[in-house]
């Protein structure tokens, strides 16, 4: 059976596409080295539109209106700028509410795009541009570690990593954060506190890593600025220990965190990369294997959420698992010690 | 049945689900159709394979191991039509409930009118409605293209005025989709479905044609303020899911391509299947179906010429998880756990379960968290669907559900339960069926894969059902009483076709079982105290014949609405025991 893989890899070659979510310009070329805040590329879109019934405040039927709109498709028109008169002896006219740009016209009506916003597009990671893709971005490669984490809050950030997590299942208390780790990226443990996330927006920190969080403070969470990526999931899960030595052993080092959510359709996952010196290119990352003995799992579930094992024996056709389900599973030899009968659909590779 | 009639055509079914996909294979055998044998594998839908073909194709994979027979080449395509070296198959159909729920904005005119029709219609399918525009909409024009513009809909239905009726306020509706669809790149387009003021079409198409993905066009859902008439416009509602699911799913293409266009979404399969069971077997009460999974909670009735489907996404079981928490409270899940279990732990567990929608509970603890959960997702989808069921079928009580005969289950969550008792109890607490019926298991999924079927093949549904593939878990008296806990609400006596009997009495907040193999039937005399109904009517009491099951006949003396004891003790202590009574 096809087995998903976590990727928490010491060495590999990564590859990321990132592009901007509308057309913009594309400000790198092939082969470029790019750092982190480099702007590869950028946009400018609107955010609101203004809808101006000209027809309806002239008293004039739609056609009637056309001809006395002075704008066109495309025109930029300050705020307070006359879009059309009516003569008369109580002449009436239009004015744009707002600075902003013509996009469409027509039925006696001018929809106006205001509110315009400009978007950079950075590069995230440092490396070298491997593709251009006109308008929208391009594909950047780098070496390094790579860390794979289940939750992200949709943000990015590079910094360099202090390690605050004294053991795996260490919890993050606002009492750790002191102004020293101001612009750190920070591994830490749980968290199970409004206060903690609080704490380290007032520093701020370029990161945190987590290895669990109380579900209810993610709507704080999502609203924090700064990356928080969770290795494990929800609740009081220890950092698998795949993970926890990887990035303590590399603690000092710069390490971009990309908290994007985890789209199981498309296949992104939030995930902590930290660039290498390398002489020649590592094997990129597998993405397919097959469940067998001797591999290395994480345990998606209870009886240990989070935990990292190796498998002992792959049972295909179902087997009865301790709840009464019966599901093809496998025998996992936990790293505690403990054996456990463990479902595969609950089981991904680590690699 | 002569074989004449038969089109002797074997035929493959597989059913794409969020978690599993389920291939099933029916041949002719001694001259009428049968389910062959069955497999599943886990669904591909998602990283790292992002191919529904995979999943499919493994399922399939299973499929030949059991049977023995070849279905796929070297290449791991499906052959067809059968070969003379007797690999292949004749025909293929599939049925797809995987993908995230599809983004739906309603415009209409009156909420209680072209509006309600737009959200029931939503509701057939596997819909999340994330904006709704009505005239009593206060929002400016502006206001909503900016709306869309922001939840990127993937679907506009467009509802109002009957026919004939209302056109200059349909209009001006109108303009904010295309002005939106205007603005938005073209692979970022909704699909429209238009089904008002049908004198709008020619209109409609030349506003919105060109800035929409998609714009179908269906008879008005609202042909009068008085009628309502859904059906044309899920048909177009199906071909627009099907659509967006081949764009945002790799490897349907190919699946829909060897189902040479048979694929429909399983929900809407499911409800063909309801309907046709409630015309070919009429009876004096309705039939309901319910099926809950990853993607959703399903609830199809048919009350006969009248039926109902509703899909309830935000009651799936999987990535939708969260969302439960929107219509329920922690306190309402834990109510049906047998286990002590806080509501940080559940609510850790919910969470969790949403990352890893496929994921199973491994734990006797977890296993009994998913059953909570799953009794309240289904409790509440029932619940809802309730209130689209006709005002003229009639409730023992209001706010109970009317009787049904039979009641149809499906869904992992359901089939997947460790012991047949345990199903039972579920469906009974979840959906607390009213009066006398009978409660079949459709381990399978057959159901929806028969009503993709129907239409390339109008007798293998009737013979497969006829032929025992389903699971009968036994017939249900379920009591309807006022009573306190422990005292007398019925006297039952069934006497068995060898001629022995078995009598019980039926103390409120018990439940009885009286053992009647599958296959066998005996005569059921039930004697309610007064005002007890057991489905006769209240006070009433009468003899029927019955059929057994798994569970034989199962007298549920818990009183309708089923409430448990406030206390949690208690309350876990009652749950156990009842979970005892049907086998643990």
């Amino acid at each position: 059976m096809l087995a998903p893989v976590l990727h928490i890899l010491p060495l590999t070659t990564i590859s990321r596409e990132r592009v901007l979510p509308i057309n913009g310009q594309v400000n790198v070329r092939l082969n470029q080295k790019v750092s982190p805040a480099d702007v590869i590329a950028e946009a400018s879109w609107a955010r609101e539109h203004v809808l101006l019934d000209v027809g309806r405040t002239l008293g004039l039927p739609p056609n009637a209106a056309d001809k006395l709109i002075r704008c066109k498709v495309g025109d930029g028109i300050p705020a307070g700028a006359v879009l059309a008169t009516r003569r008369g002896l109580m002449p009436r006219m239009v004015k744009a509410p707002r600075d902003g740009k013509v996009v469409v016209m027509g039925g006696g009506q001018v929809l106006m795009e205001v509110g315009e916003t400009h978007m950079e597009l950075r590069a995230g990671i440092p490396g070298s541009v491997i593709q251009v893709i006109p308008e929208r971005g391009a594909v950047i490669q780098t070496a390094g570690a790579l860390v794979q984490g289940v939750w992200g809050n949709g943000r990015m950030g590079t910094g360099i990593m202090v390690n605050l997590a004294d053991k795996p299942d260490s919890v993050l208390t606002p009492g750790r954060l002191d102004v020293s780790l101001r612009g750190m990226v920070i591994i830490a443990g749980q968290c199970r506190d409004a206060d903690t996330l609080q704490a380290a927006a007032d520093l701020p920190v370029r990161g945190l890593i987590l290895s669990s969080l109380s579900p209810a403070l993610l709507p704080l969470a999502r609203e924090m600025r700064y990356p928080i990526l969770l290795t494990d999931g929800f609740g009081s899960i220890p950092m698998n220990s795949a993970a926890y030595r990887l990035l303590t052993t590399n603690v000092k080092r710069e390490a971009t965190l990309n908290t994007e959510n985890f789209d199981r359709y498309s296949g992104t996952r939030p995930e902590v990369i930290i660039p290498l010196p390398v002489s020649s290119e590592p094997a990129p990352p597998q993405d397919k294997v097959e469940f067998a003995v001797d591999q290395t799992v994480r345990l998606r579930r209870q009886p240990a959420s989070g935990m990292i094992g190796t498998i002992t024996a792959v049972h295909v056709e179902p087997t009865t698992l301790p709840s009464g389900l019966r599901a093809p599973a496998a025998d996992v030899k936990l790293e505690n010690g403990e054996q456990a009968l463990v479902p595969l659909i609950n089981l991904e590779v680590v690699g | 049945m002569p074989d004449s009639l038969i089109q002797a055509d074997s035929l493959l079914a597989v059913n794409i689900g969020s978690a599993v996909t389920r291939a099933v294979f029916f041949d002719v055998v001694e001259g009428e159709y049968r389910l062959v044998a069955s497999a599943s594998a886990p669904s591909t839908t998602e990283a790292p394979f992002y191919d529904v073909s995979e999943g499919v194709r493994n399922a399939i994979n299973n499929l030949q191991t059991v049977t023995g027979r070849t279905l796929l080449n070297a290449d791991h395509r499906l052959i067809t039509p059968l070969q003379p070296d007797g690999s292949g198959v004749d025909a293929f159909v599939a049925t797809i409930s995987a993908g995230p729920a599809l983004k739906t904005a309603l415009v209409g005119l009156l909420d209680d009118v072209s509006l309600g029709s737009a959200l029931r219609l939503a509701e057939m399918t596997y819909t999340r409605v994330v904006d709704s525009a009505g005239l009593n909409d206060h929002r400016l024009s502006d206001q909503k293209i900016d709306t869309l513009l922001r939840l990127l809909p993937d679907v506009v239905i467009i509802t109002g005025g009957t026919d004939g009726g209302a056109s200059r306020s349909v209009h001006k509706m109108l303009e904010p989709v295309g002005l939106a669809g205007y603005l938005l790149p073209q692979e970022k387009r909704p699909a429209v479905l238009f089904a008002g003021n049908q004198k709008l079409d020619d209109e409609v198409k030349e506003l919105l044609g060109n800035v929409t993905s998609s714009l179908r066009f269906s008879p008005n859902v609202r042909p009068s303020l008085e009628t309502e008439d859904l059906e044309p416009a899920a048909r177009e509602l199906v071909g627009i899911f099907l659509e967006i699911r081949q764009r945002q799913l790799k490897g349907l293409d190919v699946i829909a391509n060897w189902a040479d266009g048979n694929i429909l979404p399983t929900a809407y399969a499911l409800n063909r299947m309801v309907r046709f069971l409630g015309q070919v077997y009429p009876g004096h009460k309705g039939l309901l179906s319910v099926d809950i999974g990853a993607s959703a909670a399903v609830v199809a009735a048919s009350f006969g010429q009248t039926s109902t489907l509703s899909v309830y996404p935000q009651f799936g079981l999987g990535e939708n998880l969260p969302a439960l928490l929107q219509y329920t409270t922690l306190e309402d899940v834990l109510r049906w756990s047998p286990l002590d279990v806080s509501n940080d732990v559940l609510r850790d567990y919910i969470y969790q379960k949403a990352l890893y929608p496929s994921s199973i509970p491994a734990t006797k603890e977890e296993q009994a968290i998913a059953q909570a959960i799953t009794r309240q997702a289904l409790y509440l989808a029932v619940q809802t669907a309730g209130r689209n069921f006709p005002r003229s079928v009639r409730t023992p009580r209001p706010g109970l559900l009317p009787g049904f005969e039979p009641i149809l289950a499906g869904g992992n969550a359901l089939d997947d339960a460790p012991t047949p008792g345990q199903s039972l109890l579920l469906l009974l607490d979840a959906v607390q069926p009213t009066g006398l019926t009978t409660i079949i298991l459709d381990k399978n999924d057959l159901l929806p894969l028969l009503g993709a079927a129907a239409k390339r093949n109008s007798i293998l549904p009737v013979q497969v059902l006829e032929s025992g593939a389903f699971q009968s878990l036994g017939t249900v008296v379920s009591v309807t009483a006022s009573a306190v806990y422990g005292s007398l609400v019925a006297r039952v006596r069934m006497v068995y076709d060898d001629g022995h009997e078995a009598q019980a009495e039926i103390k409120y907040g018990s439940i009885e079982i009286l053992p009647l193999a599958n296959g066998q039937s005996a005569k059921l005399t039930l004697q309610p105290t007064h005002g007890t109904d057991v489905g006769f009517g209240p006070g009433r009491g009468g003899m029927v014949r019955v059929s057994g099951g798994a569970m034989g006949v199962v007298i549920d003396g818990r009183g309708r609405p089923l409430v448990l004891p406030g206390d949690p003790v208690r309350r876990r202590e009652l749950i156990k025991k009842w979970l005892w009574t049907v086998g643990g």
